[in-house]
């Protein structure tokens, strides 16, 4: 829509001179915000890149005890040429992906039933309660989750869930003190949650009336018009707030350094129950818990590598979304 | 998005907008369904239910140790170190932090966010130019805040950019200071005011603008006289929205303002915006188990506060977008 030529209007120069000017300022101050974040991903890998070159594929891996590598590369020599880069990072990474999955698994089942329960089942008093609610808890600081879960979860966990013996089974790899996944993910789930649902919600809201009002002609029960109509056609929707809510996950710190323990530690699935009750530190924390190190080159340039990994994890999880939705697009709503 | 049914209500699947409960028939009673949708039905009402526990939980327990905690003189008294808990003051520094926090991330968000969104909707040439904001836009609000934290320091503690933070006496940049926290926390709110603003905007539609044009107004002017007034509440909601994700992050405060205890300007002009502080997210962090001061009545009566505020700007979204949305057609 060219405005100089609209309706064959004839707009003065002058005008038409000041619409450049404005579109121009306008696309300049968006190419701004571009480079801005093209230069955020490029200066936060080559910050990071000496950790990576220096340990090769091996940084991947596991080896060591990942703790002690990263006092090491805190305290290595303040010559160039003795920095200290060795770090075989896979506790952590395990870490982050293991809190992270498990918890918006959990979530995507219980968020698709309870959003039902809300759009279909609630009874309208419980349903004009709730949704104010789960908007407020999508709004709620992780810290004040943080809070209550190391203030109340935790020493519940510790008191009731972890025995002398159990505490003795472990006892020559980790201490267990109830800071421990199965808190950071019981947390990070109830965090994720109400995120997930007020989208989930509006989806099923947003499927037309015609659709569910046919299944129904044709004889299908509330539950089954539910799921069969509203929920594959709220599909692209579940997939984006699965993919918002992997994000938040993802980039959780503060929160899962209060609860999860802070250890880098990679819990051994072999251990059965105890498994849960093992601490872990995901890449996030490790950067907030070690902010002061940032400083010393070598430990910074660690620090930087955690974020690079952090920042192509959250890249590849919203292309992998736009990807999904597109898929699942063609054959329902429009993707959102 | 899909128009109001017109037809009358056919059974009990009429949608869950209708405000009168659903009249069951006979036929349609549970116990007459399959087994698997029972199940199903049953594990709804489950998670429901568990959902309501929860959110009650939460919301009660907050309530309960906030009001017991909180008192005047703790939000009215800046904090001070000291192992005793009666001695360490309250937390009127962080409360100011979080304030001033907010208020400076919004002021740079909301111009900038108007911005990008009206040249994404109104304007979007070239088209390949476009896409790549859109997904720039997209990768900022997917980055978790501590990256941009430590990119914020990245950048700030270049030498060029000692004007925004203190420098020391060997000319290194210290790199944390409201500012430079504020800069970073815009990128926060970015994606939500660049969200609502677009949506805001496109549904504005195609004969408003044109009408404009007929009166012979160019586009400039249709932008701010007319595009962007309609738009108003929806650049509103999303700023608000935007604020309470600022007011709730703990990630970049401890990195970028420093985390001092009190507000602490530094000399000279602007000596405020380029000192350090704390906010209410670092206080509770602080003062919790996990952090140094370790006073967990403090934290809760912060966290209380801060519970508050985003409660305040939870319902100001209500408000806003049930008011004066405007009606086209």
């Amino acid at each position: 829509m060219e405005a100089a030529s609209l309706n064959g209007v004839k707009v003065s120069k002058e005008r038409d001179r000041t619409d450049r000017r404005v579109e121009l300022l306008l696309g300049a101050l968006a190419s701004t915000i571009l480079l801005l974040i093209a230069g955020m991903v490029i200066f936060v890998f080559l910050k990071g890149l000496p950790s990576f070159t220096h340990n090769g594929l091996a940084w991947f891996g596991s080896g060591g005890n990942v703790d002690d590598q990263l006092m090491n590369i805190f305290n290595s020599p303040a010559n160039p040429d003795d920095y200290v880069y060795e770090l075989r990072a896979w506790p952590l990474l395990y870490a982050t992906a293991l809190i992270t999955l498990s918890a918006v698994i959990l979530s995507t089942i219980f968020s698709v039933l309870s959003a039902i329960f809300i759009v279909e089942f609630a009874p309208l008093s419980i349903r004009r309660v709730l949704e104010p609610v789960v908007r407020l808890l999508a709004a709620v600081p992780s810290v004040i989750y943080g809070l209550i879960g190391i203030l109340v979860i935790v020493p519940w966990v510790h008191h009731h869930l972890i025995s002398e013996d159990r505490k003795a089974s472990v006892a020559y790899v980790i201490q267990l003190d109830g800071t421990s996944i199965l808190v950071g993910i019981l947390i990070l789930f109830v965090m994720i949650c109400p995120i997930m649902i007020a989208i989930i919600v509006d989806a099923l809201r947003a499927v037309p009336t015609n659709w569910t009002q046919g299944a129904a002609a044709l004889g299908v029960n509330r539950w089954r018009a539910m799921w069969t109509v509203s929920v594959r056609a709220a599909r692209p929707a579940i997939v984006a707030a699965a993919v918002l809510a992997s994000a938040r996950a993802l980039g959780e710190a503060i929160m899962l350094s209060m609860v999860a323990g802070s250890v880098g530690f990679a819990p051994n699935p072999l251990d059965g129950f105890t498994f849960f009750l093992e601490p872990a530190r995901p890449l996030a924390s490790t950067i907030v818990d070690n902010a002061e190190g940032l400083s010393v080159v070598p430990f910074g340039q660690t620090m930087y590598a955690f974020a690079a990994i952090l920042l192509v994890s959250s890249a590849f999880l919203s292309f992998g979304g736009w990807y999904t939705r597109r898929r699942l697009s063609k054959y329902t709503l429009s993707a959102r | 998005m899909t128009p109001p049914s017109v037809n009358p209500p056919l059974s009990a699947e009429e949608p869950a907008e209708n405000p009168q409960p659903p009249k069951r028939r006979p036929v349609k009673v549970e116990s007459s369904w399959s087994i698997m949708d029972r199940i199903g039905l049953g594990l709804a009402w489950a998670a429901g239910v568990t959902l309501c526990v929860i959110a009650g939980a939460i919301v009660i327990y907050m309530a309960y140790k906030g009001l017991q905690y909180v008192n005047w003189e703790m939000i009215t008294t800046a904090p001070e170190a000291s192992l005793d808990q009666s001695a360490s003051g309250g937390f009127l520094d962080p409360i100011l932090g979080t304030l001033l926090l907010t208020v400076i991330g919004i002021l740079i968000a909301i111009p900038v966010g108007v911005a990008v969104a009206v040249w994404l909707t109104e304007y979007g040439r070239p088209s390949g130019l476009a896409r790549a904001v859109e997904s720039g836009v997209e990768i900022v609000a997917g980055t978790p805040s501590i990256v941009l934290a430590i990119f914020g320091l990245l950048i700030f503690q270049q030498s060029f950019m000692g004007l925004f933070s203190f420098t020391a006496e060997g000319g290194a940049v210290f790199g944390r200071s409201f500012i430079t926290a504020g800069v970073m926390m815009s990128l926060v709110a970015l994606p939500m005011v660049i969200g609502a603003t677009r949506e805001a905007l496109n549904t504005i539609p195609r004969h408003v603008r044109e009408a404009s044009y007929a009166l012979g107004k160019d586009k400039a002017t249709t932008i701010r006289r007319v595009l962007l007034p309609s738009a108003r509440s929806g650049i509103a909601t999303g700023a608000t929205l935007g604020m309470g994700r600022i007011a709730g992050d703990t990630a970049i405060v401890v990195i970028l303002l420093g985390a001092s205890m009190t507000i602490t300007p530094e000399e000279g002009p602007g000596g405020l915006l380029r000192g350090t502080g704390s906010t209410l997210t670092s206080y509770v962090y602080n003062n919790s188990p996990a952090g140094e001061g370790n006073a967990p009545e403090k934290a809760y009566a912060a966290a209380f506060v801060l519970l508050l505020i985003v409660i305040v700007l939870n319902a100001l979204v209500g408000l806003i977008g049930r008011r004066n949305k405007p009606q086209w057609n």
